[in-house]
């Protein structure tokens, strides 16, 4: 009886840390993907920078362009993220008359700036 | 910086708006093919108000800059102007022994020099003039050549672009072609050609600037520009449009400039002058 309480209270230990490790584990990737979703919405405002809002309507940029699509539910356009990421990297290798800036191959952002970016233009 | 593979593309057989350019194309199927393209984009918009630039199809930035024209701020610039045509120069002549033809002469320019074998475009015209009287030179881009341009290009209203390219100097074709290559030439660090925005997007808004037609970019200089607070030449927005898209500007007046000009202009042929104008 007291053996068998012990391995139930130790399942239940077992349990609780199990649990809170798969509650503890999302929350950690979550959070540190919601940075690069800020930053990434830093670049893709910032006018010097992405200057996404010149031409795309998207989130809560004001006075939007509208020579690119509006960007909205990136993820169906985009099931694949790295289609995402090659179209900001190089918008003139899908389509040579694209009047988007290619923002990799013309180093306009760097390598980590266009990864934050794809993170939150995801996130769309 | 250069996309030679889409300017490949472009000038061999660029689409504009589903009409076709071919590179055996002359001038004025070129002008014609804008003008499909445009018309295609904005069957209402009348020929003759291709001269008022993006304000044909901007109807709220035609109701502020209707409000500008009641009350012109390039007004004193023309009475500056007229004072300079006026003012004899040290040597006792002055603008009007240049131009015997008085001071509506903006229609004929530019043109092909055949002498010089180059653009001759009105502000080299001027300093040439200057320059051969023994008086110092303007600037090309800011300053006093914006009042001697005003005044002309005021008196030259209602005259009609029309400009031909010669056909016993194939120089002056070549001219004309460069001016066209530049114009579809992606450059910068941005990679936009003239073309990108002002033909294939034409009418579309990047923030809540519209974008003009290339057919009446020419009609109206200098113009008053309310962000640069004065008049300022056409070369002056060849320049502010390079830096935009993060290219070098090239010289104001220097020879690739002249050829854009020149084809640019080519491109108006039909439509009356209306300089000098006022832009936000």
């Amino acid at each position: 009886m007291t053996k068998h309480k012990k391995s139930l209270a130790s399942a239940a230990g077992t349990l609780a840390l199990l649990t809170s490790a798969l509650l503890v584990i999302p929350t950690l990737s979550a959070a540190e993907g919601t940075g690069n979703i800020d930053k990434g919405k830093a670049i893709a405002f910032g006018r010097t920078q992405g200057n996404c809002v010149t031409c795309h309507m998207m989130d809560d940029g004001e006075s939007p362009g509208n020579l690119g699509p509006p960007l909205i539910a990136m993820k169906a356009r985009y099931p694949d993220k790295a289609k995402l990421r090659a179209q900001i990297w190089d918008p003139t290798a899908a389509n040579p008359e694209s009047a988007m800036v290619p923002f990799g191959i013309y180093k306009v952002l760097t390598e980590q700036e266009i990864d934050y970016l794809v993170d939150y233009i995801w996130s769309l | 910086m250069i996309n030679y593979r889409v300017l490949k593309k472009l000038v061999a057989a660029a689409l504009v708006g589903g009409f076709v350019i071919t590179a055996q194309a002359g001038p004025e199927e070129d002008r014609q093919a804008f003008v499909d393209s445009y018309k295609w984009k904005f069957p209402n918009v009348p020929m003759e108000e291709y001269v008022n630039g993006v304000y044909a199809i901007d109807k709220v930035g035609r109701e502020n800059w209707e409000a500008i024209e009641e009350f012109p701020p390039y007004e004193i610039f023309i009475d500056e102007g007229l004072t300079m045509w006026e003012k004899p120069f040290a040597n006792g002549k002055s603008y009007k022994d240049c131009f015997p033809e008085g001071p509506g002469i903006a229609h004929k320019y530019p043109h092909w020099d055949k002498q010089q074998g180059m653009v001759m475009t009105l502000p080299l015209a001027l300093n040439q003039c200057l320059e051969a009287n023994g008086e110092k030179p303007l600037k090309y881009k800011k300053g006093p050549i914006n009042n001697i341009l005003s005044y002309i290009a005021f008196e030259s209203r209602g005259q009609v672009t029309n400009l031909e390219i010669p056909q016993d100097d194939p120089r002056a074709m070549e001219a004309y072609e460069e001016g066209k290559k530049f114009y579809f030439t992606r450059r910068g660090q941005l990679n936009f050609s003239c073309a990108t925005c002002h033909l294939q997007n034409t009418g579309m808004q990047v923030r809540t600037e519209i974008l003009s037609p290339s057919v009446g970019h020419t009609t109206h200089w200098p113009v008053y520009r309310s962000k640069w607070g004065t008049v300022g030449t056409l070369h002056r927005r060849f320049s502010g449009c390079n830096n935009n898209i993060r290219a070098k500007a090239l010289e104001a007046q220097g020879e690739q400039y002249r050829n854009l000009e020149y084809f640019l202009t080519s491109l108006s042929n039909g439509l009356e002058l209306n300089g000098p104008g006022a832009r936000k």
